[in-house]
């Protein structure tokens, strides 16, 4: 067997005194797309803040093939291939959606002129942003400003994509298509880790579901088998009661 | 491995991207043209007038270097006089040593830059308003080690000791220094800002924590900047010494008024543009000129005038005009299609 694509091993992240994630184990085969669901503070995204490194871990190991990355930046953790979206999207509102997503080609990607803006207009495409290139990203609604930071993270040539809540709020129409796209992302070998609360679309794409409540995984497994266990409908009730 | 491309995209025609070439050749055109009468002046009008210009040229590379800082990097410096300061002093040495106060110039600003680099290792420890104070405290640091130089007259300032002999020939080269520190502060920013840096740094100001996430090196980005400002502030204090032929005072020379007037310009012209802080520049030059005798009311009236801009024209003079009218001297968008 070859290594997994991410290994993520005994990861702990700390606020202070608050223990947010708690010795969380995740090994990811390169093409598998893994969904993420929990109830709202269970460390979803905090574990993809740790993996992007945005968020230093207290305790434990992130590895990209094999590679020790627990200590290296975020821009070399996306150099390195881990491209992101943030939940709450931060778009560079001073920029235009376009160069929102250049500046992922040109830094994460790596990529120079021409091979760089087309890469970035290739994002906006799949993303359904083209027709919106020469808006300032500041002046984007909620649901745009989500597909921009979608558009983004795809610009930087990833090679593990990390989604956080990108569905929310779309009609079924849209969120269809989110889930079409996504799909034809995995289909090309990229690898991902997608939380969503949307489980419907969420079991569209995913291969694998973990469930992770209180800062540990409680349950990881085949999507429709983790979905029936008890310790989801547990976690949801013990989150639906407090 | 030949261009990344995104899956699931097919090979369908992609709209061209632009950087408003004609804009970009007509604003250098023009800056050029300005330039060039600039420096002619002084065989066209009295030295009084290119005397007075000095100050507008190094207010305009102060201003874009604050802007540079904070409009661009999003490091909010208080303490920006350090370099101001050093370049002054560190022109005494150079100039001691046989260099000419022209080429001393240029020979201190990269003497402050390499100094720059260690210092900014101690700066960069400090996040938002402990940084703006942090590098003032650095500022009153550093005059108190210069002042301890007996050589460099201590507590009471000096003069400079190779000076041109000629006034009218010193008058003239000294404005022409003068010039050349602010078209390259303003060229230099430009050209910063069109590179593939600027569009990170541009990333940075707006989300530095996105940015990271998206591939930019925040703390070099940072850095590179830091060191690009502190050089054009040094070049900006070499000047004020070369026009005074030295230094009245370290206090003066390393005092905050210096952020104070570089807060003033950036904001009253617009932060985060290249054309701003020249705006801003004039806008302090003429509120100097013609109210500066006026005793309190000369500060009545600047205080009047941050307010009433910061309150109506929160973009500042240039920002406003920019975004009203999609105007500029130096384009840096990028624009998609058409
Ligand atoms: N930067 C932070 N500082 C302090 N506490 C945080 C921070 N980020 C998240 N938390 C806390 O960590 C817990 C997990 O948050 P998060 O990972 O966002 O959960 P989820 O994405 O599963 O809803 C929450 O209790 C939240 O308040
Ligand atoms: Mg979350």
């Amino acid at each position: 067997m070859t290594a997994p694509l991410l290994r993520v091993e005994h990861l702990a992240v700390s606020f202070g005194e608050l223990r947010v994630l708690e010795d969380v184990d995740l090994a990811v085969p390169k093409g598998q797309a893994v969904g993420i669901v929990g109830p709202n503070g269970a460390g979803k995204s905090t574990l993809l803040s740790a993996v992007s490194g945005v968020e230093r871990a207290s305790a434990g190991t992130v590895r990209l093939a094999g590679r020790d990355v627990t200590r290296v930046s975020a821009a070399e953790r996306c150099r390195l291939g881990i491209g992101r979206s943030f939940q709450i999207p931060r778009p560079f509102v001073d920029l235009t959606v376009f160069e929102n997503a250049l500046v992922g080609a040109e830094r994460g990607a790596g990529l120079r002129g021409g091979h760089a803006r087309e890469l970035a207009l290739r994002s906006l495409e799949v993303t359904g942003l083209l027709p919106l290139a020469n808006k300032s990203a500041g002046a984007l609604p909620l649901l745009a400003r989500k597909r921009l930071e979608l558009a983004r993270a795809l610009a930087t040539a990833p090679e593990v994509l990390l989604l956080d809540e990108i569905a929310g709020g779309l009609t079924e129409g849209e969120a269809e298509e989110l889930v079409a796209t996504v799909l034809s992302l995995k289909e090309s070998g990229l690898t991902i880790l997608w939380i969503e609360h949307v489980v419907k679309a969420l079991v569209q794409v995913v291969d694998r579901l973990v469930c992770l409540a209180s800062g540990r995984i409680r349950a990881d497994g085949d999507p429709h088998e983790v979905l029936a266990g008890a310790e989801v409908a547990e976690v949801y009730l013990g989150g639906a009661a407090a | 491995m030949t261009a990344q491309t995104v899956p699931g995209t097919e090979a369908t025609a992609l709209p061209a991207v632009h950087r408003s070439r004609r804009a970009t050749v007509l604003g250098l055109t023009g800056t050029a043209a300005v330039l060039l009468a600039m420096a002619a002046l002084p065989y066209l009008v009295d030295s009084g007038v290119t005397g007075q210009l000095v100050k507008l040229c190094y207010l305009v590379a102060l201003a874009s270097m604050w802007n540079l800082l904070t409009g661009y990097a999003g490091m909010m410096s208080m303490g920006q006089q350090a370099f101001i300061g050093l370049g002054a002093y560190l022109l005494f040495v150079v100039n001691d040593h046989g260099v000419n106060v022209y080429a001393g110039t240029l020979v201190v600003s990269a003497l402050v830059a390499l100094l720059a680099w260690p210092l900014s290792y101690l700066a960069f420890r400090l996040r938002g308003g402990y940084f703006a104070v942090g590098t003032w405290v650095i500022a009153e640091v550093v005059r108190l080690i210069v002042v301890r130089f007996d050589s460099l007259g201590a507590a009471s300032g000096r003069s400079l000791s190779d000076v041109t002999a000629d006034p009218v020939l010193r008058r003239a080269f000294t404005y022409w220094l003068a010039l050349a520190v602010m078209a390259a502060a303003v060229l230099g920013t430009y050209a910063m800002l069109r590179s593939r840096l600027g569009l990170g740094l541009q990333a940075i100001r707006d989300d530095d924590t996105a940015a990271g996430s998206l591939g930019v090196d925040v703390t070099r980005g940072k850095r590179t900047v830091y060191i690009a400002a502190a050089a054009g502030c040094a070049a900006a204090g070499a000047v004020i010494c070369v026009n005074s032929l030295g230094v009245a005072s370290p206090t003066q020379i390393f005092g905050v008024q210096y952020s104070a007037l570089m807060v003033f310009m950036v904001i009253i012209g617009g932060i985060g543009t290249v054309e701003g802080p020249v705006i801003g520049a004039l806008a302090y030059f003429l509120l100097d000129k013609y109210f500066a005798q006026s005793g309190v009311w000369y500060l009545v009236v600047v205080g009047a005038v941050a307010i009433a801009v910061s309150l109506y024209l929160p973009r500042g003079l240039w920002g406003t005009f920019a975004q009203r009218t999609g105007w500029a001297v130096f384009p840096v968008r990028h624009t998609v299609g058409r």
